[in-house]
């Protein structure tokens, strides 16, 4: 376990307001890609986000693959910016209805961190198991034309992720053999996974637990007080 | 018995063997096998399309999302307390480590620390559900190769383990105990000293186990040089957990990314590995884990520090906006949570990566030119439960 130990106070250091690790290793993403590279972000301590041009998105996975010994692949998905249509919370518009509540308004769409111009984003998370660095990448899928590079030639793991983001989200993959529902019943129509698509249980339903809730004893405020 | 490097060589010629035998016997008019819905070595309800040359696959398929439930989904309209609720059910036999990724997802975005007691007790728990499931994992692996006697032993020694998590928690399966800033309950009366009796008991099973099936000739002869996983091959696929350590990758998220909120940097434990990626090293990587979690339940038993059990949290619980991503080393393999948070009661997106997804994924590559009844050893040994592929 000495060598656990020594990862350890390594962290510590590290979180000491700089991550020089992970600068380095952005660094190394911005001398490889250029200005593929569009935007970044670094949580000292934490983890490495590295935004690339969707046309690049297959060459930082090589790069990450080859470069910088990411032999490990994670995860691939895809996150839907957009506000949801059908209001913030658990208020369904339904359940405002029934508490004769206005509807909140609907904040502007925004990225999250490393930035991002589209509604569509795709991420994907990779690791070194032998140096022990990972880094999560993301590209703006572009609006008009949904797809982007499969990541499939580089690492073999992302074929099942890119299905299920490709039935979720309605992004393609170019490239990608076998392009075919994953979860979803052959003949299923939309994207769930998509924020304008209802979640139908909520729709028909108010939610149960906003219906039922009892006042805390004590307290009258919503915005709550200490947990004791 | 012949050597690591020989055995790895054999293997390797097996498996050009296989692909020669494919490629150039006469062309055969193939089968087609259907594995499932509800084969037994589906632990659920996964179903395998297998296309056959005789008794070889030439090609398999696996179709899930008989159980899909959209959990995705659902936790963006379910608050945060109320999403380990949900989670619980996705491996369901180890169920509070599905928890405590999540838990730890939100307390870091939210800046919160659970008190050392219950880290404590959080990593024993995570420990005990690991000792559940892979318990019944050697069992059922028994099962599978028809060794029924592991079966029953590993659903009576497992009781002892799940005794304990429900006198803690009050669920046997489903523990829902985990919350934002520490756990639900302190520890009952006289828990401790229950508990390490039972896991002594389980010490006990594992032993039994190395004689019965480990050291088993049959056993040995289904699972040596089956199945094997290289390692490039393994992290390409994303493996993790025993599966990619019998590939000979040390690499264990407990002790190399360690998550704050639980303890294993506390105490002095093994990561095992065994260097052949056939179906006999995942086997024996795990029966090696349930042993060193016992002694990590034992150390952590003994150090538990007392203290309140709860930090001081909000009674409404709203997530500070941000991106985070924790994954903790899951009886399965890696699972993680990648939540991203828009300051509200509700998550924004949800990303759930789980482990049995990606180690499923490799079976069209490892499947390949496997004999029929290899593929149930494959399957088995690679480990999955439906609840964890299917989310």
């Amino acid at each position: 376990m000495s060598s656990a130990e020594g990862t350890v106070a390594e962290e510590t250091e590290a979180e000491v307001e700089r991550d020089e690790a992970r600068e380095a290793l952005l660094a190394q993403f911005t001398a490889e890609l250029g200005d593929a590279v569009i935007g970044s972000h670094i949580r000292p301590g934490d983890a490495l986000w590295v935004r690339v041009d969707a046309a690049a998105w297959r060459t930082a996975a090589e790069y990450a693959k080859g470069g910088l010994h990411c032999e490990f692949f994670d995860f691939l998905s895809a996150i839907d910016w957009l506000p949801s249509p059908f209001g913030r919370d658990m208020d369904s518009q339904e359940d405002l209805v029934v508490h004769g509540k206005e509807p909140k308004e609907a904040p502007p769409m925004q990225s999250g961190y490393a930035g991002g111009d589209t509604r569509f984003q795709v991420l994907a998370r990779v690791a070194s198991t032998s140096r022990g660095h990972d880094v999560i990448l993301k590209a703006d899928v572009p609006d008009d034309d949904l797809s982007i590079d499969t990541w499939m030639p580089v690492y073999a793991g992302a074929n099942w992720h890119e299905r299920e983001a490709w039935e979720m989200f309605g992004i393609s993959f170019a490239g990608h053999p076998h392009l075919a529902h994953l979860y979803l019943p052959g003949d299923f129509e939309g994207h769930p996974m998509r924020k304008d698509y209802p979640l139908l249980a909520r729709r028909v339903k108010p939610w149960p637990g906003i219906v039922d809730v009892e006042p805390m004893p004590g307290g009258g405020d919503d915005e709550g007080g200490d947990g004791e | 018995m012949t050597a690591i490097s020989d055995r790895e060589k054999l293997a390797y010629m097996a498996a050009q063997a296989a692909d020669a035998r494919l490629n150039v016997e006469l062309e055969t008019e193939g089968m087609t096998l259907n594995l499932g819905p509800q084969h037994p070595a589906t632990h659920g309800t996964l179903r395998i399309v297998a296309k056959l040359d005789g008794e070889q696959v030439v090609s398999c398929e696996p179709l899930c999302g008989y159980m899909h439930r959209g959990y995705e989904k659902l936790t963006e309209v379910r608050s945060y307390p109320q999403v380990t609720t949900l989670v619980n059910r996705i491996d369901w036999l180890g169920s509070f480590a599905n928890e405590v990724p999540f838990i730890l997802a939100a307390e870091k975005l939210m800046g919160i620390e659970a008190p050392p007691r219950a880290q404590w007790i959080r990593t024993i728990l995570f420990e005990l559900s690991r000792i559940a499931n892979i318990s019944l994992f050697l069992g059922d692996l028994g099962l599978q190769l028809g060794a029924q006697t592991m079966g029953f032993y590993a659903f009576r020694d497992r009781e002892y383990v799940l005794n304990q998590i429900e006198s803690a928690t009050g669920g046997r399966f489903h523990p829902n105990f985990d919350r934002i800033g520490g756990l639900k309950d302190d520890l009952p009366k006289g828990w401790i000293d229950e508990t390490r009796r039972a896991v002594g008991k389980l010490r006990d099973f594992c032993d039994e186990t190395d004689d019965l099936m480990m050291g088993n000739e049959i056993f040995q002869a289904r699972t040596r040089g089956i199945g094997v996983i290289p390692a490039d091959v393994g992290l390409a696929y994303g493996l993790t957990g025993a599966n990619i350590r019998g590939s000979g990758v040390d690499w264990d998220l407990r002790r190399d990314n360690c998550p704050p909120g639980l303890v294993y940097d506390k105490i002095d434990w093994k990561v095992w590995t065994h260097p052949d990626g056939d179906s006999f090293a995942r086997t024996w990587v795990r029966l090696q884990e349930v042993r060193e979690a016992i002694s990590i339940v034992e150390k952590l038993l003994d150090s538990i520090p007392s203290g309140p059990i709860m930090a001081k949290v909000p009674r409404i619980i709203k997530v500070p906006e941000g991106e985070a991503y924790v994954a903790t080393e899951n009886p399965l393999g890696e699972m993680g949570y990648y939540i991203v948070s828009k300051g509200d009661l509700v998550p924004f997106r949800v990303k759930i990566r789980s482990a049995s997804f990606n180690n499923v994924s490799i079976v069209p590559w490892v499947a390949r030119g496997a004999y029929v009844p290899d593929l149930i050893t494959i399957l088995a040994s690679l480990y999955f439960i439906l609840g964890d592929i299917d989310r």
